[in-house]
């Protein structure tokens, strides 16, 4: 018997199954929310969520994991709120050079077979910093072309979905359908495989690297629009919320074994479930340890459907 | 049939006729407290003053409810959800002690577009939609020597105690205290020790620079150091100067033991936890249609020596004296304002 799904529409099906029933809860629970206005602010934080766990989604493809993400994010919400909006060619400058930075370090942790957590923690103290100095005290204000963009009220769909679909496509074609995403995957799959078969494992995890630091970026300016200003910790929650992201959708750390599609599902899925325990009226004490349940629940979910596909192929 | 329809002609004349700065009814409005922090004395005081004085308004009838909300973790993001789910479960207004001045002004903004009335105290925002009752913290110490040249008009030597280096509170009090000297010049600062806002560290701290200093006539501080300056000036065995202190409980059992075996003098100065109450009462005043400056101040908790039997049986044991804050209290200060 050949199973009813392939196994990468298995993959997703789980992250979709636990945001639909999510988003049954909270519109139960608040009726309201089942607008066009609703939906943008349920959604619209999880844009940035998104974009930074479409960045260490490409760090975990390689094998490797990135524990800088949020001082990351956060060091790019200054750069934004302060030279992005009034010295716009030096805050390009900046930007590309914490990208190119990015794929340095893709490019040291390969040549020294250092243990990429290290790094990252290491960089996490860096980007911290350097948050610090440029704005010592929160402030700053968000370009005027990022506010609008992430204000925009397109007809149809709210721009937090628009935003999340692109997202997921871009990231689809750039991980799935392109030659240097299924190399970056295959140096997580079969590092030395790759390697005989001609190709720079170099390369491809620099290249995955800058990448991640590109999506990290587009991630910063993305919160910042949303916030108006910044504040040098201002994305600290999102290494960790970025690395259950990618999880939650099907990801693994592991094997180059990810979904874009799943990250973005999983990255809002982690931002209903917030919202789902707040409508609840759960008690602060309890809704980190309820968030972690229902992050256990959609895991086993996932576990018990991978041994049932195993057990299909098997038979 | 006519007399219906007279009515409601009459009725009809009578809305039409109604000044047009009536107040509002705010029974059926909803009020949420959103707040970023829980873990120390200080906030849980706040939160236990809204659950009292909000459970009373509810009960009255005055608002519909008046929820409040706190974060799991500190952080600006959580905070900016947490106001974007108040506007989905359709609160009125939202009284806000902010984790970030500035990131949260996205959120703030689409709640004052959603015709939210926003109400940040302590923590305040900057967006400029929302109300701010902010804290006078340069105030705060420029009045502790203005009470001093009334105490000792003759003026004399002062000794500062500072809170956190480095900490915005502690540069605003301390710059507080210099413009007071500056105003009455005959006060001089001889000796500046950093307590900490900590009995322990001020006591040490004050130990130290003593043996080094003249004799002084008060002692100028921040709250939370008073009774440790005491200690170590007691075992100095130094006359006691005027120690202005900071509304501890443990200051003003001292205070109240010196009262009474020598009949010392003087006075106690702070923030009251409460004020999240009176921030309460100012989003209900909007709600209702009052007319409200953006930025109000809060008024300090003093205590002078009249008052300080009562204010120390109010005071929990380790907490710091509390005033909740009355539909009146709120006015005034809305009044001071204009």
């Amino acid at each position: 018997m050949r199973p009813a799904l392939s196994a990468d529409a298995m993959r997703l099906a789980i992250p979709a199954l636990s945001l639909t029933v999510l988003l049954a809860g909270v519109f139960w629970l608040q009726p309201r929310a089942m607008s066009y206005v609703g939906l943008n602010l349920l959604f619209n934080l999880a844009v940035p969520i998104a974009l930074a766990t479409i960045a260490q989604m490409l760090i975990m493809a390689v094998n490797d994991l990135d524990l800088s993400m949020g001082t990351f994010v956060s060091f790019v919400a200054c750069v934004t709120a302060t030279f992005l909006r009034d010295a716009p060619l030096l805050g390009t400058l900046i930007l590309a050079g914490a990208v190119l930075v990015y794929a340095v370090l893709g490019v040291v942790i390969h040549l020294r077979d250092l243990p990429s957590i290290v790094v990252s923690l290491g960089m996490s103290f860096v980007w911290g910093g350097l948050a610090v100095l440029l704005l010592p005290a929160p402030g700053g204000q968000a370009p005027d072309w990022a506010r609008a963009l992430m204000t925009t009220k397109p007809p149809l769909a709210p721009i937090a979905i628009i935003a999340s679909i692109v997202i997921a496509l871009v990231a689809h074609l750039l991980v799935m359908r392109s030659s240097l995403g299924v190399l970056i995957r295959g140096v997580g799959g079969n590092e030395r495989s790759v390697e005989r078969a001609g190709w720079s494992v170099l390369a491809a995890r620099a290249a995955a690297y800058g990448l991640a630091g590109f999506f990290a970026v587009l991630a910063g300016i993305a919160l910042v629009g949303l916030t108006t200003s910044a504040d040098a910790n201002i994305a600290l929650r999102y290494t960790l919320l970025s690395i259950a992201g990618v999880i939650l959708g099907g990801g693994e750390f592991i094997g180059g074994r990810v979904s874009p599609v799943g990250a973005v599902i999983g990255a809002l899925t982690l931002t209903l479930a917030g919202s789902f325990l707040s409508f609840l009226r759960i008690s602060p004490d309890w809704q980190i340890g309820a968030q972690g349940v229902i992050l256990i629940i959609v895991l086993a979910l996932r576990l018990f459907l991978n041994r049932v596909e195993k057990r299909e192929k098997g038979q | 049939m006519t007399i219906r329809k007279m009515l409601m002609a009459s009725v009809a004349v009578a809305c039409a006729a109604m000044p047009v700065s009536a107040l509002a009814d705010t029974s059926g409005k909803k009020i949420a407290l959103s707040n970023n922090y829980a873990g120390n004395s200080w906030r849980q005081a706040m939160l236990t003053s809204w659950n009292k004085v909000t459970g009373e308004a509810v009960k009255a009838g005055v608002v519909a409810a008046a929820d409040a909300f706190t974060t799991a973790e500190n952080q600006a993001t959580e905070q900016a959800a947490q106001i974007q789910n108040m506007i989905l479960q359709g609160y009125d207004a939202i009284v806000l002690n902010a984790a970030s001045p500035t990131a949260l002004n996205g959120a703030v903004k689409e709640a004052c577009d959603a015709g939210i009335t926003v109400v940040s105290f302590d923590g305040i925002v900057t967006e400029p939609c929302a109300w701010r009752i902010a804290v006078n913290f340069k105030e705060m110490g420029r009045s502790q020597v203005e009470y001093l040249s009334k105490k000792l008009p003759q003026g004399g030597n002062l000794l500062e105690i500072r809170g956190l280096a480095g900490v915005f509170v502690d540069d605003e009090i301390s710059a507080g205290i210099h413009e007071g000297v500056k105003q009455f010049s005959q006060f001089k600062i001889v000796g500046s020790v950093h307590g900490d806002w900590a009995q322990d560290v001020a006591q040490k701290a004050v130990a130290g620079i003593l043996p080094s200093l003249p004799e002084i006539a008060g002692v100028v501080t921040q709250g939370g150091d008073g009774y440790g300056a005491a200690q170590a000036i007691a075992a100095a065995k130094r006359p006691m100067p005027v120690i202005v202190m900071g509304n501890r409980e443990d200051e003003l059992k001292w205070w109240k033991e010196q009262k009474e075996a020598n009949g010392y003098e003087t006075m106690s100065v702070s923030i009251a936890p409460g004020v999240s109450t009176l921030a309460f009462w100012v989003a209900q005043q909007i709600l209702e249609g009052k007319e409200v400056k953006k930025d109000l101040v809060v008024p300090f908790l003093r205590i002078d020596q009249d008052n300080l039997e009562q204010n120390l049986a109010n005071t929990q044991a380790g907490g710091v004296a509390n005033v909740e804050y009355a539909q009146e209290d709120a006015i005034k200060v809305i009044e001071a304002a204009k």
